[in-house]
């Protein structure tokens, strides 16, 4: 059954003591015909909510790994209205949540109102536009808020106090905390500010707080399951479905990071 | 008409323009609206920005009458010499006046994005003068079209950084300098060299440039004795245009027509006609007109002229066609360089393969206005960066320079 919220996966997470980990993957790569495997993959191996991303020619928040991805899945004819088929047909055996992840081009061309009704169909709980700020979402807003789709916004160390209460005042889900300034892309480290930066965000905001960019080890996950609600994998995982599209172990190589990063998400363990 | 008093306080012309760009650069796009909005006012700012442009930029510009031009076409020609500007074309107006908006916001880095070149080495133009580090983002294919760009922007000690994805033209180049400006926004100013990207960018950029206009408007007057016909300017992302335009647009009698790149023919997918064949999108951090498929993905363009070989326009554009006081053509390769032969051979004028276009669609107006009809043709920049490319291409299509046109 469709998840209605998922404020209420990241409360029953936190009972449990475990921060959330979220799975990022681009639709079509390596190919829509995989993407029901991959997403029972992602559920079977530990991972609380999925990011699907739907490709776009023009990924301006991406960095290469994830504008790489695209352009493949582009190639492999991941429209999407193919993408939401794909899910359609394999969200009603899934567990976990779904959020769409998108640039507002392809939306608006689909039609803002259209993509509401058949993202929250195809069973999305959520919908975050890379692209589309708060104060540019009016309509949006309206047209998502209408089909009961979780509006998620970003928030970024850029991000002032006045933005900070925009994104409370119009997000819903979580709020998306970029970790740097910069595109999508793993890196060693986290930046040493991200603890002040969630800070100045809880002071405005309830709601749950996930951290992406750059987001690639258990230890990076580690460090934010004591400071945040949730973790954002993204290009590290594309990277591997990608590498591993043509071994035929590519289920236990990627389970098995998983399951590391999901480990790493328990906050009893998670003691230095 | 009513008073023109667009863009509105959110950056939008009508439905176009706006802010869709990720959530790390809003912050940095207030802060240069603010500080745009106070300096734009400034006395000192103006003063300091005028200096550079009459003592190192070569304003004004002379508006030159096209005595054999206006005799082959009968019809009175008149062209604003923006290829005699310092570096070669218009785009020095906007890059000093952005250098020196981001030097006094202590910005000490600069990007910008180039795809004929000519952004890029004013760009790299104003860093020199006013000591600024700066890299420029071009497309691997317009680095093997322009390369004495490439060495001039060296030269000038700026940083050329290839770009490989997509086309390898203006529009990935400018894709990789958001993604720069997203990653290092704290210390540095991308100076956009076009009317495009998110607000203020595109009212930025055309009010730096609208001192073409300003110029024009005012020789005009003192030459022919009244206001043109028509005033005509090529459209990539449409800086050149908008700067001739904007300070003719409450002059109601006057047409400002805009010549775009019809590439291959506008029948074909090989072209770059975002005004007279796309569709509302979101590019590049503005609404605007964008070249695009069905499913909202960007297409692929192709012009023989790299600096309009772009998807999108200016949302200011899309907004002058949508209310009707603009209108928008588009002239083929084909017809752009029998003009850039034309007027090389009738005014001892080389033209940047650019404004080819406006000349080669001049042809075509010319005819259908009164005998005595002024019109007033922007030559935003020269063409000694295209005299390599196009003595190639006139060998490939069996012609030589010497035959007559």
């Amino acid at each position: 059954m469709r998840t209605e919220r998922l404020e209420t996966v990241f409360e029953s997470l936190r009972a449990r003591g475990e921060a959330a980990l979220i799975a990022y993957i681009t639709a079509g790569d390596p190919s829509l015909e995989r993407m029901p495997d991959i997403l029972r993959l992602l559920q079977d191996s530990g991972v609380d909510m999925v990011e699907v991303g739907f490709p776009f020619s023009d990924p301006l928040a991406d960095g290469p790994v994830i504008q790489a991805a695209m352009h493949r899945a582009l190639q492999h004819g991941a429209s999407l209205p193919r993408v939401l088929e794909t899910v359609a047909a394999c969200a009603p055996s899934l567990r976990i949540p779904l959020i769409a992840f998108t640039y507002y081009n392809p939306v608006q061309r689909y039609g803002l109102e259209r993509f509401a009704q058949e993202a929250a169909a195809a069973g999305f709980t959520a919908c975050l536009m890379t692209d589309l700020p708060p104060d540019e979402a009016d309509e949006w807003l309206t047209c998502a808020q209408r089909r009961a789709l979780q509006p998620i916004f970003l928030l970024t160390p850029t991000s002032t106090t006045e933005r900070i209460q925009l994104v409370a005042a119009r997000g819903q889900g979580f709020v998306y905390c970029v970790s740097r300034t910069g595109v999508t892309g793993a890196r060693d480290q986290l930046p040493p500010d991200l603890p002040d930066l969630i800070a100045r965000i809880r002071e405005h905001t309830a709601l749950p707080i996930a951290v992406g960019f750059g987001v690639s080890k258990p230890d990076h996950v580690r460090q934010i399951a004591r400071i945040a609600d949730g973790a954002v994998v993204g290009s590290q995982l594309v990277q591997y479905l990608h590498e591993f599209a043509d071994s035929p172990n590519w289920q236990t190589a990627i389970g098995e990071y998983l399951r590391g990063l999901k480990a790493a998400t328990k906050r009893s363990e998670a003691a230095p | 008409m009513p008073a023109y008093t667009a863009p509105d306080e959110k950056g939008y012309f009508g439905r176009y323009g706006g802010r869709f760009v990720p959530e790390t650069l809003i912050p940095a796009l207030d802060e240069l609206t603010e500080a745009y909005l106070q300096l734009k006012d400034d006395p000192d700012f103006q003063r300091e920005l005028n200096y550079y442009l009459i003592t190192f930029a070569g304003r004004p510009t002379p508006l030159y009458y096209a005595a054999n031009l206006s005799r082959a076409l009968g019809r009175q020609v008149y062209i604003k010499r923006e290829d005699l500007c310092h570096t070669g074309a218009h785009k020095i107006n906007n890059a000093l006046g952005q250098a020196l908006l981001a030097r006094r916001m202590g910005k000490q880095r600069i990007i910008a994005e180039t795809g004929a070149g000519q952004h890029g080495v004013a760009t790299a133009t104003a860093c020199a003068l006013l000591g600024l580090q700066c890299e420029v983002y071009m497309g691997a294919e317009d680095m093997r079209r322009q390369a004495l760009n490439v060495f001039r922007m060296q030269l000038l000690g700026a940083q050329v950084v290839p770009v490989h994805s997509g086309t390898a033209t203006l529009k990935d180049a400018t894709s990789e300098a958001i993604r720069d400006w997203v990653t290092n926004v704290r210390t540095t100013h991308y100076i956009i060299g076009s009317c495009v990207g998110p607000h203020p960018y595109p009212m930025m950029v055309r009010d730096f440039q609208s001192v073409i206009g300003r110029e024009a408007r005012e020789q005009i007057l003192a030459y022919a004795g009244r206001l043109p016909d028509a005033v005509v300017a090529s459209v990539g992302g449409g800086s050149n245009a908008i700067g001739i335009f904007y300070p003719f647009v409450e002059d109601e009698g006057v047409r400002l027509i805009g010549v775009e790149a019809a590439g291959r023919g506008l029948n074909t997918d090989a072209h770059s006609a975002s005004l007279v064949a796309g569709e509302y999108g979101v590019l590049h951090g503005s609404a605007s007109l964008v070249l695009q498929t069905d499913d909202g993905q960007i297409r692929l363009t192709h012009s023989v002229s790299a600096g309009l070989d772009y998807p999108g326009v200016g949302p200011e554009h899309a907004y002058l066609k949508e209310i009707g006081r603009a209108e928008y053509a588009a002239a083929t390769d084909e017809e752009a360089l029998g003009a850039f032969v034309w007027l090389a051979r009738h005014e001892g004028i080389i033209p940047a393969l650019e404004c080819a276009h406006a000349f080669a669609y001049l042809k075509d107006l010319a005819p259908t206005l009164p005998p005595d009809a002024v019109i007033l043709v922007n030559l935003s920049g020269r063409g000694d960066k295209d005299v390599a490319q196009v003595a190639e291409l006139l060998t490939r299509e069996g012609q030589d320079a010497q035959q007559d046109s």
